[in-house]
């Protein structure tokens, strides 16, 4: 087997058996990335220097016993995490010369465990998008078929790992921007539970909603990392105070008994008639590993897109007013009073979805319309929260698809934005309601993945994982590579 | 002064309950109100494409009509029971004045600049 095939927890045993040094792995994955870059565009800035530092760092701690699971391990970071000293640009114009004076918690964590960083992904500018033709630095091309799009948000961090850029990557899910893009690369995504990964230094979107989370190969991988991740941390006012459980002990455990929900709105006309057959193949390899199925419905799911629509650009105009062109980001050229300057540099540095988003938002937080809009949205949201709540005192977990069709062409979604967030109708209630949620591959249509989702009760990560773990024990749809990056 | 002046412009006689009232396509002033209200300069081509957009996103929210939510507290938070935690009143942050001011557009004299507000 190649090392760049190899699983995080594979790379971590060759470590500790001497295989190969952290310098190795790391030149492996720089000499990958180097070469994917003009064909994926999926990282932003590459850390070539500082990684080998680190990596060399890694190579002694190993050497001297002083070693945690993941030392040594090369990763990439999603760009909306702050990386003292490394510019941080969320996708965007107005961070473009950003540099953070300080690391996110979910960086300084895994960098704390040993982790080695090669370089930041590529994203959807702010978070906002679900196809990564939101970014500024340019679109991320999927790695299964380069007319497409990788999905998004977190499409650099998906198409790092299915192209075996480095063997995970951090992400962000706000309404399904881990889970989608893992989706339709055929990675493995890991959307935690809110308040469960700190978001601070995660810059901010719809703080309500955002979740800090882990892209990687395989169920075990995201257990490893989400392991090192999670856990309370002061600097954030959301973060959970509440132990983190070993999610790898828990792995293996028997299925026998499980009962599995299957969302009637999950299975309904948008649904692709092939992706379907694919998510049903996978609930009878579940049947077959003792789980019981049974059809639960969560009759105001259909209205969590409109709702979420309401909310996040809400709390997205909110968050983004500090961009203001005076303490940090993009500054237009000569202002002619402050109010010019606020404008324009705002007008210049943000681009048309992040700009649409802002303007939705400020029209449902202005005055007359706060309670039609913004004040019936969070209502909604109740009640789908309700329902999810409601659903997970007959079921253990939710199993269905993370979205309606595989991959779609670059443009293709572009000129509607209502078209696009469509994409997201099978990921945005776990946002709403706050539960985690993860996709795992589960097979193709026409040579693109397909991705199963799994949606658990709050802090339910453990049997999540589990129930993903042991899917991937019977199966290899997880284990196969895009051509031309085996 | 102006957010008031364009709070007034926005204010219905009363405030709506009901979206269905709402969904309708926006003129292009509104769209210079609200841009106005976010701060953001728009050129005069991106009108119309907001107009179009912020449209059809209206007219797509508004199926939250749908929903019976007479009796419904709304939800602000995702975790039930989730207080804001205070901490000691003690000086926890260092002086650190210089590495951030490292990322803003114009500093002098350890302050940030901006175009004359007062003449």
């Amino acid at each position: 087997m190649t090392v760049h095939g190899k699983t995080v927890a594979q790379l971590s045993e060759g470590l500790r058996r001497k295989e190969f040094s952290s310098v190795e792995l790391t030149r492996v994955f720089l000499e990958r990335i180097e070469a994917s870059q003009p064909k994926l565009n999926a990282l932003i800035s590459v850390t070539a220097e500082e990684a080998l530092q680190c990596a060399q760092a890694a190579d002694r701690a190993l050497a001297s016993g002083n070693a945690t699971p993941l030392t040594g391990v090369p990763i990439v970071h999603k760009d909306i995490f702050c990386t003292q000293g490394v510019k941080t640009t969320c996708g965007s114009r107005m961070l473009e010369n950003f540099v953070a004076p300080y690391d996110a918690t979910v960086v300084a964590k895994l960098k704390g465990a040993g982790t080695v960083m090669l370089g930041k992904a590529n994203m959807d500018e702010f978070a906002m998008g679900s196809s990564n033709e939101t970014s500024f630095f340019g679109a991320v091309r999927n790695p299964w078929n380069t007319d497409l799009v990788p999905g998004g948000s977190s499409g650099g961090s998906a198409a790092v790992v299915a192209a075996r850029l480095a063997p995970a990557a951090t992400a962000t899910d706000t309404g399904g921007s881990i889970r989608q893009p893992a989706a339709l690369c055929g990675v493995t995504g890991v959307k935690p539970t809110y308040g469960r990964v700190s978001r601070y230094g995660m810059i901010a979107f719809a703080s309500s909603l955002d979740q800090g989370g882990i892209i990687a190969a395989t169920a075990e991988d995201a257990a490893l990392l989400l392991r090192a991740m999670a856990g309370f941390d002061p600097n954030d006012s959301t973060s959970v105070e509440r132990d983190v459980p070993d999610y790898l002990s828990t792995l293996q455990a028997p299925l026998q008994g499980l009962k599995i929900g299957l969302l009637k709105e999950f299975f309904d006309k948008g649904l692709d008639a092939e992706v379907e057959r694919r998510i049903r193949d996978a609930l009878g390899v579940y049947e077959k590993l003792g789980a019981t199925l049974r059809e639960v419905s969560l009759p105001n799911l259909p209205l969590s897109v409109p709702a979420y629509y309401v909310v996040a650009p809400a709390e997205c105009s909110s968050n983004l007013a500090r961009f203001d062109g005076v303490r940090f980001g993009h500054r237009c050229e000569n202002p002619r009073d402050l109010m010019d300057l606020y404008k324009r540099s705002r007008g210049e540095g943000f681009g048309a979805e992040v700009k649409r988003r802002i303007m939705t938002g400020t029209y449902v937080l202005s005055a007359g319309y706060y309670d039609a809009y913004y004040l019936k949205a969070q209502k909604v949201r109740r009640l789908i929260a309700d329902d999810f709540a409601r659903a997970f005192t007959e079921v253990d977990v939710v199993i269905g698809p993370t979205t309606p069709t595989p991959a779609f062409a670059i443009g293709a979604k572009t000129s509607d934005p209502v078209t696009m967030y469509l994409n997201d109708i099978y990921t945005i209630g776990a946002n709403l309601a706050g539960v985690p949620a993860m996709s795992l591959p589960c097979g193709f249509v026409q040579g693109l993945p397909v991705g199963l989702q799994i949606v658990a009760p709050h802090f339910g990560e453990a049997r999540m994982l589990n129930v993903a773990h042991l899917y991937q024990r019977e199966t290899d749809w997880h284990a196969r590579l895009p051509e031309g990056y085996a | 002064m102006i957010l008031r002046c364009f709070s007034h412009r926005f204010r219905a006689s009363a405030p709506y309950h009901s979206l269905a009232i709402l969904v309708m396509a926006l003129t292009a002033s509104q769209i210079e109100n609200i841009a106005h209200l976010a701060r953001l300069e728009l050129k005069q081509a991106e009108v119309p494409v907001y107009q179009e957009t912020l449209s059809r996103i209206f007219a797509f929210v508004g199926e939250l009509d749908r929903a019976q939510t007479a009796s419904v507290a709304p939800m602000a938070h995702p975790l039930p029971g989730l207080s804001q935690r205070l901490r000691p009143d003690l000086a926890t942050e260092q002086d650190r004045h210089e590495l951030y001011q490292a990322n803003a557009p114009q500093v002098s004299a350890a302050l940030y600049l901006v175009p004359k507000v007062i003449e």
